[in-house]
């Protein structure tokens, strides 16, 4: 069988350690079972029962001093670091949201405002097309007054021309009857005569 | 034989550190002692200087420490309910003293507690008699409703109630022998495997060409082992939590 040097070396290392403990005086055949230092059985290190007494108060010591740190000191802080993630999340949210709104109401707003406008102009536009048309017929009814007054002129000035004519036609026909009847019977007809007898015939 | 000079249950072995005796028992301050100080020590740092920013955007370490919390969190309420979370801190030490002292156990020559079947039957049995304790105290003789399920035909009931309470009994055992065997085999096998390339590493060309396979293995069975010491504290807490649950909801089955 093959002990290497390096194994020998660790026996005799490990029985140095044993035996200013192990006073039973054990036989070590083997490293493997027997060198139980001061516990001094064979048996398996985990079912060593000379060994429970001490670990069973360390662990007692231990894992309370942890339980007692974990429920006092770390749950509740992480605990804590928790909650105000939640809540800075949860307001930021919040804060979304009501910019969210803000935007909306601003949006509404200007809607609102641009209608108004709309309108407001329409408006505008309207009255001046209608004040445009109003001025428009204002203007034509004057030119048609100012042309109707032009005719009415031109009709009495037409009028008056006609009826001077027609004056005239009397007296040239008065005229005219007095040189016939001088001419005819070289006698003198009064005037008077000759307008009467004119004035008959013009009938 | 070769293969026993590397013994793989050296590591298991309790040594001495400040021998002190009282009233006849033996408290020695061990190197068991002195992992289970350094489990406290690592746990307790870890989650207060990780946590010490308060950030509300956590880095890696504070969401690891954050993430721990809502994962035991969770665990409970699913397992226990909402009345089941008084019982919190409870199972976030049990979770996370098991799982640092795993993980520390993988350290090289690290001495690994919860390998020490006393520890994880002390472990569980601080776990079923809570439940005991606050099942009777607060349910008084109706905690015993938990032996007896619903909708069971009477002629059934004795041996389903003998059944129950057999496992209600057999469960500090199962709790405490999973969590010890599986750290106490995965370390064995470790060593075995480790010592296997030691040995055939001594024997020349052929012997280190031959050292590779358990090398392998040695490199695979520790990941593995990382993986198991995360499994059985989390095997640990969520039994903790159904067996809270029966303390909380007798007959609640």
């Amino acid at each position: 069988m093959f002990v290497t040097a390096a194994y020998a070396q660790s026996t005799t290392t490990e029985g140095a350690e044993t035996t200013h403990d192990a006073a039973a005086g054990e036989v070590h055949t083997e490293t493997g079972v027997a060198h139980e230092g001061g516990h001094g059985s064979g048996v398996f290190p985990p079912f060593d029962q000379s060994t429970f007494a001490s670990q069973l108060l360390w662990l007692a010591i231990t894992f309370g001093l942890f339980y007692v740190l974990m429920s006092k000191v770390i749950l509740p802080r992480i605990g804590a670091i928790l909650e105000a993630r939640s809540g800075t999340i949860a307001r930021d949210l919040d804060d979304a949201s009501r910019a969210k709104a803000e935007a909306d109401a601003a949006i509404a707003a200007y809607e609102q405002d641009l209608a108004v406008a709309r309108s407001k102009g329409n408006a505008i536009a309207g009255e001046a097309r209608e004040a445009a048309k109003a001025k428009a017929n204002a203007d034509r009814a004057a030119v048609e007054a100012d042309l109707n007054g032009k005719i009415a002129a031109a009709e009495v000035r037409i009028a008056d021309i006609k009826a001077k004519a027609l004056a005239d036609v009397g007296s040239i026909a008065e005229e005219t009857a007095a040189a016939v009847v001088d001419q005819l019977i070289g006698g003198k007809a009064t005037k008077a005569e000759i307008a009467a007898a004119v004035k008959a015939t013009a009938k | 034989m070769a293969g026993d000079k590397v013994d793989p249950t050296h590591q298991f072995m309790i040594n001495k550190i400040v021998p002190i005796e009282i009233g006849g028992y033996d408290f020695s301050f061990t190197n068991a002692s002195l992992f289970m100080v350094a489990t406290l020590v690592v746990a307790v740092c870890f989650l207060y200087f990780t946590t010490s920013s308060r950030a509300v955007v956590p880095g890696r370490l504070q969401s690891v420490s954050e993430m721990s919390y809502e994962f035991i969190a969770s665990m409970l309420r699913e397992g226990a309910g909402s009345h089941g979370m008084k019982f919190f801190p409870m199972v976030f030490s049990l979770f996370m003293f098991i799982l640092t002292a795993n993980m520390l156990g993988m350290v090289p020559y690290f001495f690994t507690i919860t390998s020490q079947i006393i520890v994880t039957f002390a472990l569980a049995l601080f776990v079923i008699g809570t439940v005991l304790v606050y099942g009777f105290y607060k349910h008084g003789f109706g905690f015993l409703n938990v032996f007896v399920p619903s909708g069971v035909p009477g002629i059934l009931l004795p041996l389903v109630v003998s059944i129950e309470i057999i496992s209600f009994l057999s469960r500090p055992i199962s709790l405490s022998v999973r969590l010890f065997a599986n750290m106490l085999a995965g370390h064995i096998t470790l060593k075995v495997f480790a010592g296997f390339v030691a040995s055939l590493g001594t024997l020349g060309a052929l012997g280190i060409g031959g050292a590779v396979l358990p090398l392998i293995m040695t490199v695979a069975l520790t990941g593995l082992e990382f993986l198991v010491a995360f499994l059985q504290a989390y095997v640990f807490a969520v039994l903790t939590c159904m067996y809270l649950n029966d303390a909380v909801h007798p007959g609640g089955h």
